[in-house]
């Protein structure tokens, strides 16, 4: 269930609850009421209904998408362990 | 234009009454078209594959003849208003089946307390629309309905066209190995439409495609000739849907390879952010072309020497099997089937 | 876009797809459950099957707010329109789920005046701009989409909105999981856990599946990379004998869940003694009613609601395909009563309903397929 997009936060509403956020070039007003603390320009959020549920962590994201990479490159370290090729490195 | 291609059976439209969906433009559209319809009035072509523009020989020339009629809300919107529509939307109707559109009739329902102003932009727009498009506007008819009942406007246009002898567009001619082209951008209209309701609140620097595609359709069968087998200009119900079409009518599967169909970010963004799929959405300024293989190229070259071409591409092929299916192919070679619309598109959160 | 594009990197993709097969022990086939109805439309919109070993079935769970909902729900909540002329406002996958007299979209073909909204605050606008008529929002949703709700009511107190009701369908998913492990039919390996639920309520919650049950949970973002991992993550668990609660969406999911959010629901809701679920039957402190504070904004509370139970038409096997039980063309109406066009229960209706999803994007290829054999 809920599709929840990332957004970036472009800027911040007087009043401190609303915020604009833009998704590939579209913008929505959203709630920020549950973020604690409230966001800030530039950040990424998870947006779900007009509302900003959770906050993005790029590092997370970067350290993710390294092990995701190692995968790969622990099956060529051990293929050429046991002698075996797969063929020129796609790297 | 009689085929040999054997269609699945019609049935006899079932529903109690007529709803929304029935205009849509997908499923439901033609289960109204086909199975009410057309049996009513066209009983002996029934079973046939349904053309956007019908085919009336007068002497020696052959004519094409096509009417359409315009709903829209709101009435204007970026990059248009409905007036642009209801003069495009025939021209193009004219222009894909090969046919160079002459002149227009435009009949006007208005509903009663719609600002004269607001009437009176909407002839500019469709007198400016017929003359980008180089057409007349000959005659038409004027309406006017209580209040309440016509949504500020509707317009009607039907269209008489010249059909160039060198256009020989048939789902029939379809082959395997075949490749599919779009003229451009894919899903600008229906998007810019729902974000002018104000309902979703979405704010994009996007507007509508409309526009005349008879420089798209001249400029291929003038670089193709017999190598292109059909076209349509994907409106209501999206790309998705008039490959659904053709695949229905000729039997054989179309592939779209989903990295190189052409979205704009705002029209990728606004889909993500609402459920949508781009291939669902309606265009009213493009062409889906199906061109032989080895003429693919040329055919790519010729629209994108057109002004407001550039963005055009080859997104797809034609295979033999699976029969009547559209499949799309993900850039890591997932496949999936590419369904046609049911209703209109609605957003979905979940 | 960012945060989507990089986790669809196709030669990460591949990658991931051929350490699933180097874990993957060829002589026993693994079910593995994907919770969430979110999961279940990428996994057919990214054609994910098409990345796995045979051996390994990807069992669809009942984590769809629409498909779960008893056709009743809809009946009482249209009620509302005829009896109080009130506006019924509710998100897009509402709109075309069968009630008895039609589905919200067809009442509206016929003149009741129902809006799609896409957030209950648009709902709370709706109502202030609009004080001649009463507007319900039929909400729906699990943790997710409770706290939108929460926020949603509290500012209608603020404001003392008198024309605004909420419509409460919010169910939560923990008891539905624990339905199905306790499930005589249940033969399920592993759990890919809810994403967007859990940045609500973290990871905590799922820790009696991997404690009393002995089952592995990842919870998983929706990118194919994320459900890619997620298996991966899977496999190695049941490759090491292990069965423990992993974050595999990490990136947004916190641990601990949404502090604000959890405040908010419990601020605004309180479990109801037991909800009805299509298919899963009577589920005690499974679903969220309006506190007392907020009864007049509870439609519940406000308007006499009979409790109509609407069983579904008899044929019908909803049940046993929100269970995992059927897949989806087993059921005797699934493609010929039942279609996405005129779909006799939610799963046929919701875009990520496993009827729905099925029929689209593999029933047609199937057929096709078939057809030219």
């Amino acid at each position: 269930m809920c599709l929840a997009i990332p957004g970036q936060i472009v800027e911040l509403a007087p009043g401190g609850h609303l915020a604009t956020v833009e998704v590939s070039k579209v913008r929505r007003t959203i709630n920020i009421d549950l973020l604690e603390p409230p966001p800030a320009p530039g950040e990424w959020v998870l947006i779900h209904v007009g509302f900003a549920m959770s906050r993005i962590s790029d590092r997370e994201a970067a350290e993710q998408l390294r092990l995701l990479a190692m995968l790969g490159e622990d099956a060529q370290a051990m293929a050429e362990l046991d002698g075996y090729e797969f063929g020129p490195s796609s790297q | 234009m009689t085929t040999t291609i054997a269609l699945p059976r019609v049935q006899a439209f079932g529903d109690v009454q007529v709803e929304m969906a029935h205009g849509a433009g997908g499923k439901a559209s033609r289960r109204l078209v086909e199975g009410l319809i057309v049996p009513a009035l066209m009983p002996e072509t029934s079973g046939e594959p349904l053309n956007d523009a019908a085919s009336v020989t007068v002497g020696s020339e052959q004519l094409a003849i096509t009417t359409d009629s315009f709903v829209v809300r709101p009435l204007r919107f970026r990059g248009g208003s409905i007036g642009d529509l209801a003069v495009n939307g025939t021209v193009n109707d004219l222009a894909v089946a090969g046919a160079t559109p002459l002149a227009l009739v435009c009949s006007l329902i208005v509903e009663a307390g719609t600002p004269s102003e607001t009437l009176r932009s909407e002839m500019l727009a469709v007198g400016e629309a017929a003359r980008r498009a180089g057409v007349r506007i000959v005659g038409g008819d004027t309406k006017v309905v209580e209040h309440g009942k016509a949504d500020g406007l509707y317009i009607t246009t039907t269209g008489l066209g010249r059909v160039d002898p060198r256009a020989r567009l048939s789902p029939a001619w379809v082959r395997p190995g075949d490749r599919i082209l779009v003229t451009g951008h894919i899903g600008d209209h229906g998007i810019t439409v729902l974000l002018a309701r104000g309902d979703l609140d979405l704010a994009a620097d996007l507007g509508s495609d409309t526009r005349s595609v008879y420089p798209f359709a001249a400029a291929l069968v003038d670089a193709v000739g017999a190598d292109l087998r059909w076209m349509r200009d994907p409106t209501r119900g999206g790309l998705a849907t008039s490959l659904n079409e053709i695949a229905r009518d000729c039997g054989l599967c179309f592939v779209l390879e989903e990295e190189l169909v052409p979205v704009r970010d705002e029209v990728r963004g606004a889909c993500e952010l609402l459920g949508l799929d781009p291939l669902h959405i309606a265009n009213e300024g493009q062409i889906v072309a199906i061109v032989a293989g080895a003429s693919a190229e040329s055919a790519l070259d010729a629209i994108r020497s057109v002004r407001g071409g550039e963005a055009a591409a080859i997104v797809g092929r034609v295979d033999a099997a699976p029969a009547r299916t559209v499949l799309a192919v993900a850039s890591y070679g997932g496949t999936r089937v590419v369904d046609m619309l049911v209703g209109d598109p609605l957003p979905r959160i979940c | 876009m960012k945060y989507v594009d990089e986790f669809r990197d196709p030669r990460l993709i591949r990658q991931a797809s051929d350490e699933i097969r180097r874990l993957v022990d060829p002589s026993r086939p693994y079910r593995i459950m994907e919770v969430c109805g979110g999961h279940t439309h990428a996994i057919y919109r990214f054609a994910l099957a098409d990345l796995l070993p045979p051996n390994i079935e990807l069992v669809h769970g009942p984590g769809c707010p629409v498909c779960v909902l008893p056709m009743g729900r809809i009946d009482e909540g249209l009620s509302l329109v005829d009896e109080h002329e009130a506006i019924f406002t509710t998100f897009g996958d509402v709109m075309r789920v069968p009630g008895r007299h039609g589905s919200p979209l067809e009442r509206q073909a016929r003149g009741a005046e129902i809006r799609m909204v896409y957030s209950p605050l648009d709902a709370l606008k709706l109502a202030r701009e609009r004080p001649d008529r009463h507007v319900v929002f039929f909400a729906i949703g699990f943790e997710t989409t409770a706290p939108s709700t929460a926020l949603t009511l509290k500012r209608a107190r603020e404001l003392d909105v008198t024309n605004f009701t909420v419509f409460s369908n919010h169910v939560t998913i923990v008891p539905a999981i624990r339905a199905i492990l306790d499930s005589p039919d249940m033969r399920l390996d592993a759990f890919i856990g809810p994403g967007h639920v859990s940045t609500v309520i973290g990871a905590r919650p799922y820790a009696f599946i991997a404690r009393d049950y002995r089952k592995p949970v990842v919870i998983s973002g929706f990118e194919p990379l994320d459900l890619l991992q997620s298996i991966v993550m899977i496999l190695r668990q049941l490759r090491d004998g292990r069965a423990e609660v992993e974050n595999q969406y990490g990136r947004t999911v916190p641990w601990d869940g949404n502090l604000p959010a959890l405040r908010a629901l419990a601020d605004v809701f309180e479990l109801r003694p037991h909800f009805e679920w299509r298919g899963l039957g009577f589920i005690s402190q499974s679903a969220l009613k309006l506190r007392a504070e907020y009864a007049s904004w509870d439609a519940e509370a406000r308007f006499a609601m009979a409790g109509v139970s609407v069983a579904d038409p008899k044929a019908a096997q909803c049940g046993e395909v929100l269970k995992g039980v059927l897949k989806p063309h087993q059921c005797k109406l699934f493609g010929r009563e039942c279609t996405p066009e005129m779909p006799v229960g939610a799963l046929m209706v919701s875009s990520e309903g496993a009827c729905a999803a099925y029929f689209s994007y593999v029933h047609r290829r199937m057929a096709a397929a078939e057809q030219a054999t």
